[in-house]
């Protein structure tokens, strides 16, 4: 039984292709050209999925974007699973393999359903909130629970194989949609030379036209669609995106596009191709000829399988050679809705009856139906129908839609399809995503895209013009309009003729009466895909949710993927009338992007794995990575964390290299401190206003440490400055701080300061650093350079030129380690040969490469404190006993001063640093705990402060730690206590923070 | 993702090559050490949240490193103007108001 | 000439690495394919000075002028004669590229033109290097890194603008009809180089020496 619902001719399917697929497990064939929503027709599918909450059997409703139901998981490994796949938009290609979501164990036999079926009021309106949240902590369990039931949709467990990227786009005249309008626009202002972008979410550019009825110069739409198409396609500056959903209206007409390159190819991208890219387009102006959804009507049982929108019917027939049952009955509100029973008939299938809600319609559409023999059923609506897995018979009576009344009990029509149609609601979504309001337009009973901030069109029915002449000159106009306001000189073209005909208005009905009242009817479902019912939004209103984004999220109207494609007007005319009021007065609720949901690789594109985010290395990288270094991320750095000889875990490796920097030399790639180029006659004294501490008399050759705070009086940088000229200085910066200290400087410069003479220039990158420190260091660099390093030739905070290695290099006498230390500066291009020669040189020294964490013991056995981690922007300099560092008598009221000076700032119980000795001398405590004066209170006991550096000290033999501690500097000699979350308490002596050589004797030898 | 000129590339650029640095025209007091303790918090700590006209510094940071400012309408995100540190905005809340009484007086 | 410290930087001998030495980029040269969508190739080693300096004094525009035969650029523009490109990168700031190894007489040069005025010289050759990217499909590769419109209509031979690139930033100059440079920071060079690789796999890329 292959392809039951086949027709034998017609539709733009390619025969001589057949493709395996397989659905729940089942294989089946389908056609080139088919979607999986028509393939599945065709074969006779028809449930695809357990509803949401109440868990009913569903099936295809629809042929596009809006379908709710076949809301689909596709692929047939682990890596290539994509959730929430609409099966009415995936190209059937060989192998596909789909399943539904919404149904466990099975679609065809459902736990869910005995529930949702027996207590069909266990689940109202706003369960999540009535039934799911108490207790509180249930909701996991419950959530689990729901989730598996609900079948959300699963993402893989195992790394997509695929590739994505961004393009980046810009243009002149972006046109959103490639049916009738969206072609009609695109030719027009791609005629002027503007550069034009026609993006449309299909297989194929031609939306409605490629299964239209009607004629454009006298032959079949497809055919000027064909020429339209090759008229664009020879545009140079015309780009023509298929499979492309512009899913996003941002800011400034950005606009997001997703574009499945390969998606109708396979599950996975043909080798070397991009299988799905993310389109960021900047378009100086924006035609939106999006088109519009047919509206269903809301009648009881209207969700069984076989309950159609009346215009995918045609759309299957036509397009596909599909036809979704036997026997049609029509329920419409609409004379464009005949067409499709036009088309059944020329399919040679049966029509049971047209159902029409008017009272006296008179279309030519239906003057061609009656003269074709059909039974056309006036004043009348399909009321309920009756099947558990598809449509077996629908019950057509006479309504009074404005008495929301069944006036006749109706017949009972045998059907297997029931197409209906209340209407078409434009497809404002992306002209409402940046706030612009909807307006309710009663000639149409629509709602078209009101004023928008952005400098967009709106072409087509998305603007309320539906019949096909009118909607040609709309986008044509459109067109016109978008390319001269960006510039271009567009002419109107010759528009295609139309076989004009007479249709009638349409007739207002959002919800179909039934003999019982709302709540008590079988189910009439507004939103398909979230299970709202009129009735839910019944009792919404009447629980008191007025206001329509309160019944939306109460009931879940048009949550989700939905996005309230095809049950948004429908249920908030519903809300309106129960609350007695009007659509427009009720309004509708925000669309957001995206409009259809975008995988997870398009967002990321290429930033994943490796370039997820960018990492910097020095230019003696490839030395650390020979010789071992674990790495240790600073910023975006790359830093040696440490280098472990075999079988060494980090403590091993820090204290050996910490005892090689006290006993003899280490070598350190400082290579990523900020480095800051100053020149200018005020650079002097725009030191002074920087730094905290006094830049007057720095001489020529000297350098000085200094702390930077913002204005509020906080630390927020430090480092050492050097003068190299009267006129120029180098400053250095914390690693991580090099770029906003440089925007900190020109802000003040630009902002506030722009008199001084001064420029800054960030040469970070072009100088490497080679910290040598330890009491050999004059010993080793002194065979490797012609530097003078008499400690009176060059004392301490100091730096000299000459040749290190063989290569020009500025040296600087300062030191972070407390010990006897050169930081020895070259151009970054010589760097690692004059590295290799220190170790060289260094072996008989002992010389040891050592990395961060060794760096961070060693500073912290000295009290200096790291910007960042001892720090946390609500230190001041005198918080820090740093107090020596503030230039208190400086002329110029420097940043930071009158900030220190706050009442609050002064006060004597602030969080100050200190030292902590743990009374175990082998106890570390972890860096951030939480301190405590007495650990025998009870909880929650009154914490003064925590630990913000804690390590073991190889040279002294003990832990030690720097900590922030409420009036710490006043208790020297108390005790603190941690608590810790394994219930155990470290105990710990407040210390001075410099616990190794406090003279300062070792690193001023 | 805004739409930002740069008056120093003179260009129209994308908001990622930008920085915001928060509201424009607060200038630091010449002599700090007058201000009370509340002026002080005032300079340092407060700034307008307006709905409509708000005058922004911004940094192209990605670009020619150049501080600007911006005049821009925080409910449509539109931005009326940027003029470069020291020039004064055209665009402020009272001419669009005046704007505004004119063209209701020319259509009443 | 005494107010700053201007020192030869680069020794007249010795090992050198640019940024992307460790890419062997010699070899993959040598081993990789010449017909490609995207060819890149590494301008290694150049000397590379930051001048500022105030655009509006005409002294100014006149020194460097007579320093380097070359007339200051406007906003977003690129200036070269057989020795030197010298690029608008701020207002007040210029890049200028030369010969690798005559970047300090070149700075001497320009100091003596310049003395007396309020100027900033910086030697920053070891901190960047350009990579110069060409084919038919180097702009697709750029459109896939940058939100700057590199449509020849807004990027004319002889623009430079600096802009986001992937998640760094850097300077793209159009020196050619299809060809482009990137100016790169050392330590962000191999990201660059990872991110080239990956975004131009699928029209092939061949390495130039």
């Amino acid at each position: 039984m292959s392809q039951v619902n086949r027709l034998s001719q017609g539709g733009r399917i390619d025969r001589s292709q057949p493709l395996n697929f397989s659905f729940n497990g089942q294989t089946y064939q389908g056609f080139a050209g088919d979607t999986l929503a028509a393939a599945l027709l065709a074969n006779g599918v028809d449930v695809v999925g357990r509803s949401f909450k109440y868990s009913r059997p569903r099936g295809i409703v629809a042929a596009g974007a809006e379908e709710p139901n076949a809301v689909l998981q596709i692929g047939s490994t682990e890596a290539a699973q994509i959730p929430n796949v609409r099966a009415t938009q995936q190209a059937l290609y060989a192998g596909l393999v789909a399943s539904s979501v919404n149904g466990w164990p099975s679609v065809n036999t459902d736990l869910m359903g005995i529930l949702g079926k027996v207590g069909g009021g266990m689940m109202p309106p706003g369960f999540y909130y009535k039934t799911f949240m108490y207790p509180q902590n249930l909701w996991l369990t419950y959530e689990k629970y729901i989730r598996k039931a609900a079948g959300l949709g699963r993402a893989p467990k195992e790394n997509d194989p695929d590739s994505y990227d961004y393009l980046n786009q810009h243009c002149d005249v972006l046109v959103v949609g490639g049916g009738a309008a969206g072609l009609a626009a695109a030719l027009a202002a791609g005629r002027s030379g503007a550069r034009v972008i026609l993006a449309d979410e299909q297989e194929e550019f031609g939306g409605h036209l490629l299964d239209s009825r009607e004629t454009l110069d006298g032959k079949p739409a497809s055919d000027w669609v064909a020429k339209a198409l090759a008229e664009l396609a020879g545009m140079p500056e015309v780009t023509l995106l298929p499979r492309a959903t512009v899913h996003g209206y941002h800011d400034h007409n950005f606009l997001t596009i997703h574009q499945r390159l390969t998606d109708h190819l396979g599950e996975v991208a043909p080798i070397g191709q991009v299988r799905q890219r993310l389109h960021r387009v900047r378009a100086k102006r924006v035609v939106l000829a999006t088109g519009a959804h047919e509206r269903p009507l809301v009648y009881s049982n209207n969700d069984v399988p076989g309950n159609m929108l009346a215009g995918a019917v045609s759309t299957y027939v036509r397009r596909y050679g599909v036809a979704p049952g036997k026997r049609l009955l029509l329920s419409t509100t609409n004379d464009y809705a005949y067409r499709v029973a036009l088309d059944w008939l020329e399919a040679g299938l049966q029509v049971v009856a047209i159902a029409d809600a008017r009272a006296n319609p008179k279309g030519a559409w239906v003057e061609e139906a009656r003269a074709k023999g059909l039974r056309v059923i006036t004043g009348s609506a399909v009321i309920e129908t009756r099947g558990s897995k598809r449509v077996s018979a629908a019950r057509v009576a006479r309504i009074d839609p404005q008495a929301l009344k069944v006036r006749s009990p109706g017949d009972w029509l045998d059907c297997d399809l029931v197409a209906s149609s209340g209407g078409y609601s434009p497809v404002v979504h992306l002209a409402s995503h940046l706030g612009g309001k909807p307006v309710w337009r009663q000639d149409i009973l629509a709602f078209v895209p009101g004023e928008g901030f952005q400098q967009r069109l709106c072409a087509g029915a998305v603007n309320g013009v539906f019949a096909l002449g009118e909607v040609l000159a709309d986008g044509c106009a459109a067109g016109i309009k978008a390319a001269s306001e960006a510039g271009f000189a567009a002419a109107s073209g010759e528009l295609p003729k139309i076989f004009g005909r007479h249709e009638e208005p349409s007739l207002a009905l959002f919800q179909v009466p039934h003999d019982k009242s709302t709540a008590r009817a079988p189910k009439q479902f507004v939103d398909l895909q979230n299970d709202v019912t009129a009735a839910g939004i019944e009792l919404a209103t009447r629980e008191g949710f007025e206001s329509v984004e309160h019944v939306k999220r109460y009931t879940a109207l048009g949550f989700g993927t939905d996005q309230g494609k095809l049950g948004n007007i429908n249920g908030l005319a519903i809300a309106a009338r129960s609350l007695g009021i009007s659509i427009p007065e009720m309004g509708t609720t925000m669309f957001r992007p995206n409009y259809t949901p975008v995988t997870f690789g398009a967002v990321a594109g290429r930033h994943c794995g490796e370039l997820f985010e960018p990492k910097r290395y020095t230019a003696l990288h490839r030395w650390h990575l020979q010789n071992g270094a674990e790495f240790e991320d600073v910023g975006q750095w790359k830093r040696p964390w440490y280098f472990p000889k075999a079988g060494e875990d980090l403590h091993a490796a820090v204290g050996r290299e910490c005892l090689a920097v006290r006993d003899t030399v280490g070598i350190l790639d400082a290579s990523t401190l900020g480095k800051i180029d100053i020149q200018g006659p005020d650079a002097r004294e725009f030191l002074n206003r920087v730094y905290t501490n006094a830049w007057t008399k720095l001489d020529v050759g000297k350098a000085r440490y200094g702390l930077m705070c913002k204005e509020d009086g906080m630390v927020f940088d430090d480092g050492v400055t050097a003068c190299l000229a009267d006129n120029h200085f180098l400053m250095t910066t914390t690693t991580g701080g090099a770029a906003r200290v440089l925007e900190w400087l020109e802000i003040y410069h630009q902002t506030e300061w722009p008199e001084l003479k001064v420029y800054f220039t960030s040469v970070t990158d072009h100088w490497a650093t080679m910290t040598l420190s330890g009491p050999n260091s004059r010993k080793l660099l002194a065979e490797v350079t012609d530097i003078d390093l008499d400690k009176d030739a060059f004392p301490f905070m100091s730096w000299k030129e000459g040749q290190v290695g063989g290569v020009p290099a500025r040296v600087f006498r300062i030191s972070f380690t407390g010990e006897l230390s050169y930081e020895v500066n070259v151009q970054a291009d010589y760097a690692l040969g004059v590295w290799e020669k220190i170790v060289a040189a260094g072996q008989k020294h002992g010389l040891t490469p050592y990395g961060t964490e060794t760096m961070h013991v060693l500073r912290a056995e000295k009290g200096f404190i790291i910007v960042g981690q001892d720090t946390d922007g609500s230190v001041t300099p005198d918080d820090l006993g740093m107090g020596w560092c503030v230039g208190r008598t400086k002329p110029f009221s420097w940043i930071g001063w009158r900030g220190m000076n706050r009442e609050d700032c002064l006060k004597e119980n602030r969080k100050q640093l200190v030292g902590l000795k743990p009374v175990d001398p082998n106890k570390v405590l972890p860096e951030g705990a939480q301190l405590v004066f007495d650990p025998k209170q009870s909880i929650p006991m009154t914490m003064v402060g925590h630990v913000t550096s804690s390590y073991m000290s190889a040279a002294m033999n003990y832990s030690f730690a720097m900590a922030l501690v409420k009036g710490g500097l006043k208790r020297i000699g108390e005790r603190v206590f941690a608590p810790l979350v394994d219930g155990s308490v470290i105990e710990a002596e407040i210390v001075s923070p410099v616990f190794y050589d406090p003279k300062g004797d070792r690193q001023n030898v | 993702m805004l739409h930002i000129f740069c008056p120093h590339c003179g260009e129209l650029r994308s908001e990622e090559e930008f920085h915001a640095k928060g509201q424009a025209h607060i200038p630091r007091p010449l002599d700090p050490n007058a201000c009370t303790d509340e002026e002080w918090g005032d300079y340092i700590f407060f700034r307008d949240n307006p709905r409509g006209i708000h005058h922004e510094l911004w940094v192209h940071a990605a670009g020619c490193r150049q501080y600007f400012n911006v005049t821009r309408h925080t409910v449509t995100y539109e931005i009326l103007e940027t003029y470069k540190i020291g020039e004064r905005p055209s665009v402020t809340e009272a001419s669009v108001a005046a704007k505004k009484a004119v063209d209701q007086g020319v259509t009443a | 000439m005494s107010n700053v410290n201007v020192y030869k930087q680069r020794p007249d001998s010795g090992r050198a690495e640019s940024p992307l030495f460790h890419a062997g980029l010699d070899e993959l040269a040598r081993k990789g394919k010449n017909s490609a969508g995207v060819t890149l190739r590494e301008k290694k080693l150049l000397g590379h000075l930051t001048l500022r300096g105030d655009a509006s004094d005409p002294d100014f525009a006149g020194g460097v002028h007579k320093a380097l035969g070359l007339e200051l650029p406007v906003a977003l523009t690129l200036v070269a004669n057989a020795d030197a490109s010298l690029q608008w990168l701020g207002p007040d700031e210029w890049l200028l590229i030369v010969p690798g190894g005559s970047e300090f007489a070149t700075e001497q040069r320009l100091r003596e033109a310049l003395a007396g005025q309020h100027v900033s010289l910086v030697n920053v050759s070891g901190g960047q290097t350009i990579l110069e990217l060409a084919g038919p499909k180097a702009r697709e590769v750029l459109m896939k890194s940058s939100s700057y419109d590199v449509h020849p209509s807004n990027f004319p031979v002889g623009k430079a603008v600096g802009t986001v690139f992937a998640k760094s930033q850097l300077v793209i100059r159009r020196t050619g009809e299809e060809t482009w440079e990137l100016l790169v920071r050392r330590s962000f060079a191999d990201y660059i180089w990872l991110w080239l690789q990956d975004a131009s796999a699928e029209y092939g890329l061949a390495i130039k020496a």
